[in-house]
């Protein structure tokens, strides 16, 4: 094989960079409490708009703010549904998944298979000649650099902070939280807007970056899916869900040249792998407590144990 | 009166933002209902493609109507579908030399049946021995079943020669459903599709366990109270479900495309999905919701040629109008 490590690491730090964005916003708004099912139609709504603002404002920072801010409506709707009328989270969810793909089939139509402006990679000075890790890390468009910032930021935020006690107790124990006098619903709105604009971001870094312009299919399709399993593997923790993220993206990488060295493994496998590590996640929340796995195995899958939100996707009226 | 209501609102909000996304593209809005008024009721032909979407509409929503009685989100149905083909292609494969067509696709209808319904068994299982959410055990296998289509696509069961996304070698032509001259679908399978709506309604109206899956549907504690088994009928409702879903799939590989292909479930299983909440979980009003979306999805077919539209309009109908009485009906519960 042929290639350079360091630009076969900066591929996949590159390729996760939407995953990783899309699955800090998920977490977030998980951990207030609410699940935004819609995340797969929401990214590829931000791929739309992001493409089609960029293109035709010529600014691919417009692009990014239009993709987010659309991120930001469907956010919008599901909550004034679920959380204002108290409809189902997963039926809205799933039904504006549905809708936000057609919709940016049906209005990205006459942008489809055109060339447009793309993120321009910016190469730190100095750093990006280190032999190895200048083209693994320093190599990036100013979104994926972001996208790294955002791992530790989300991570203090939420462990750190008062704001992120609060967050968490909105999503624990929304009866509590609101004694001490805090506005639940507020709470839960705010970072269901936040995980929405950063879907809409994670949309845009695909069609002005990794998977550049638009079209029927885009190339993003599923990807929304991907990332909320990611979330439930991961645990809920940032830094897990963006570890998935990055091992998602090494899987993804490697199947490509997996399948020239050894054609036994189809690329359909590795494709779908989150999904099987994602309900076997979900098995052990709710098995661990019960302990006749052998020893190796226990310690293996202590890595995977996690605990979801106690009061995510419940429906809690402030009254 | 309440009900008039609510859908005289659906409507009328779900054609205004219609019209609006329309306009957005600068396209009259006229010309796009004559466009799928022309698109499927112009000609017998036209109509029979409609007919050819209803019947497996109709026959998935039938499976859903058990599961949401029952308060589950069978979101799992589309890779029911699929392995419901995959069980079909099988048989094909495999005893279409064999046997006399008849007995094979017998053969093959039984085996979708059940692939189908172990796969939503899973589901349940799932649910009932680990408390796996049945939306991220159903979405996970969905893309398992993808998954597996892809590999048997590309893989063992590829065309001799080369493998390509138009799927495996078609069935032999034996095993080809008869179609009357200048139809699109099989009156038998129209039928079929009757039939398991008539049943279905059946079950519901004047069965003890149709009354008894709403009971516990509308009050999990009280009917444990009364010592129903929960587990035991989300299985049976799951299984139900995956059972219809496998019908689907032997309808879309037999009838529609003679082998099987990646896009084999045609997304039915999350449009009949869509189909059942609009029909706010009861039976009465899914044919009749699943004619219009089976209307909207072939009228938009033509859409690209002939006004220059991408064909995901009829996508976009269907959703804003399931979003909108999601939004009317809860609206007014909350008010």
């Amino acid at each position: 094989m042929d290639m350079s490590w360091g630009l076969f690491l900066g591929m996949i730090i590159a390729s996760a960079a939407p995953l990783v964005v899309a699955g800090i916003g998920e977490t977030l708004t998980e951990r207030a409490g609410v699940i935004n099912l819609s995340l797969d139609g929401t990214i590829l709504l931000g791929a739309m708009v992001g493409f089609a603002t960029s293109y035709a404002t010529n600014s691919t920072f417009a692009g990014v703010l239009a993709a987010g801010a659309s991120g930001t409506l469907v956010a919008a709707i599901l909550g004034l549904l679920c959380l204002k009328w108290s409809a189902p989270q997963v039926a809205v969810g799933f039904v504006l998944t549905l809708l936000c793909r057609d919709l940016a089939y049906f209005l990205g139509n006459p942008f489809a298979r055109i060339r447009g402006p793309q993120l321009t990679t910016i190469s730190v000075p100095f750093l990006s000649d280190i032999d190895f890790l200048g083209t693994a890390l320093f190599n990036h468009n100013i979104l994926t650099y972001l996208s790294i910032v955002l791992i530790p930021l989300a991570w203090m935020h939420l462990y750190l902070t008062r704001s992120g006690l609060i967050l968490r107790a909105a999503g624990e124990n929304p009866e509590a939280c609101r004694a001490r006098g805090y506005m639940v619903m507020r709470i839960r709105f705010v970072y269901l807007i936040l995980g929405g604009f950063l879907a809409g971001v994670a949309g845009a870094m695909f069609s002005l970056g990794i998977k550049p312009g638009w079209g029927r299919p885009q190339g993003a399709e599923g990807m929304g899916w991907i990332v909320l399993a990611l979330v439930i593997f991961g645990g809920w923790n940032p830094v897990r869900v963006s570890a998935g993220a990055y091992v998602f993206a090494s899987l993804q990488a490697m199947s490509n040249i997996v399948q020239n060295i050894w054609i036994g493994i189809p690329a359909q496998l590795l494709q779908v792998a989150p999904f099987p590590l994602m309900i076997l996640t979900l098995v052990l929340i709710n098995t661990s407590e019960k302990s006749y796995q052998p020893q190796s195995l226990t310690r293996f899958l202590a890595l995977l144990k996690a605990r979801p939100p106690a009061a995510l996707g419940k429906d809690f009226s402030e009254s | 009166m309440d009900r008039v209501r609510t859908i005289l609102t659906v409507v009328a909000i779900s054609t205004l933002t219609t019209c609006g996304a329309l306009l957005i593209v600068g396209t009259n809005p006229v010309d796009v209902f004559s466009a799928f008024f022309k698109g499927t009721f112009s000609s017998w032909r036209h109509f029979a493609h409609v007919i050819n979407v209803w019947i497996p509409l109709v026959i998935c929503s039938c499976g859903l109507l058990f599961t949401f009685s029952l308060g589950l989100w069978n979101i799992g149905v589309e890779g029911q579908i699929m392995l419901g083909a995959v069980g079909t292609a099988w048989v094909m494969r495999h005893l279409a030399d064999m046997t006399n067509p008849t007995v094979t696709l017998g053969i093959a209808f039984l085996m979708a049946c059940l692939l189908g319904a172990i796969w939503a068994t899973l589901s349940g299982i799932l649910k009932i021995k680990s408390n796996v959410h049945e939306i991220f055990s159903g979405l996970g296998l969905n893309f398992v079943a993808q998954a597996l289509v892809l590999w048997l696509i590309f893989g063992p069961w590829k065309r001799p020669g080369v493998a390509s996304m138009s799927g495996t070698r078609p069935f032999p032509a034996a095993v080809w459903f008869p179609v009357p001259e200048g139809w699109r679908f099989s009156p038998i399978a129209l039928v079929a599709a009757l039939l398991v709506m008539g049943i279905t309604a059946w079950i519901f109206i004047s069965t003890r366990w149709g009354l008894l899956i709403r009971a516990v549907g509308n009050n999990s504690r009280a009917a444990e109270v009364h010592g129903i088994s929960i587990n035991g009928n989300f299985l049976l409702a799951m299984a139900v479900a995956g059972f219809l879903a496998g019908m689907t799939g032997y309808y879309q590989a037999v009838f529609v495309y003679h082998r099987l292909i990646p896009a084999i479930s045609s997304n039915y299983g999350y449009l009949s999905l869509l189909v059942v909440m609009l029909a706010q979980y009861r039976w009465t009003p899914v044919p009749f919701i699943a004619l219009l979306f089976a209307m909207l999805h072939v009228g938009s077919i033509q859409l690209p040629l002939t006004l220059n539209l991408d064909s995901s309009l009829g996508g976009v109908i269907q959703g804003i109008l399931v979003l909108t009485t999601l939004g009317v009906v809860h609206f007014r519960r909350n008010s």
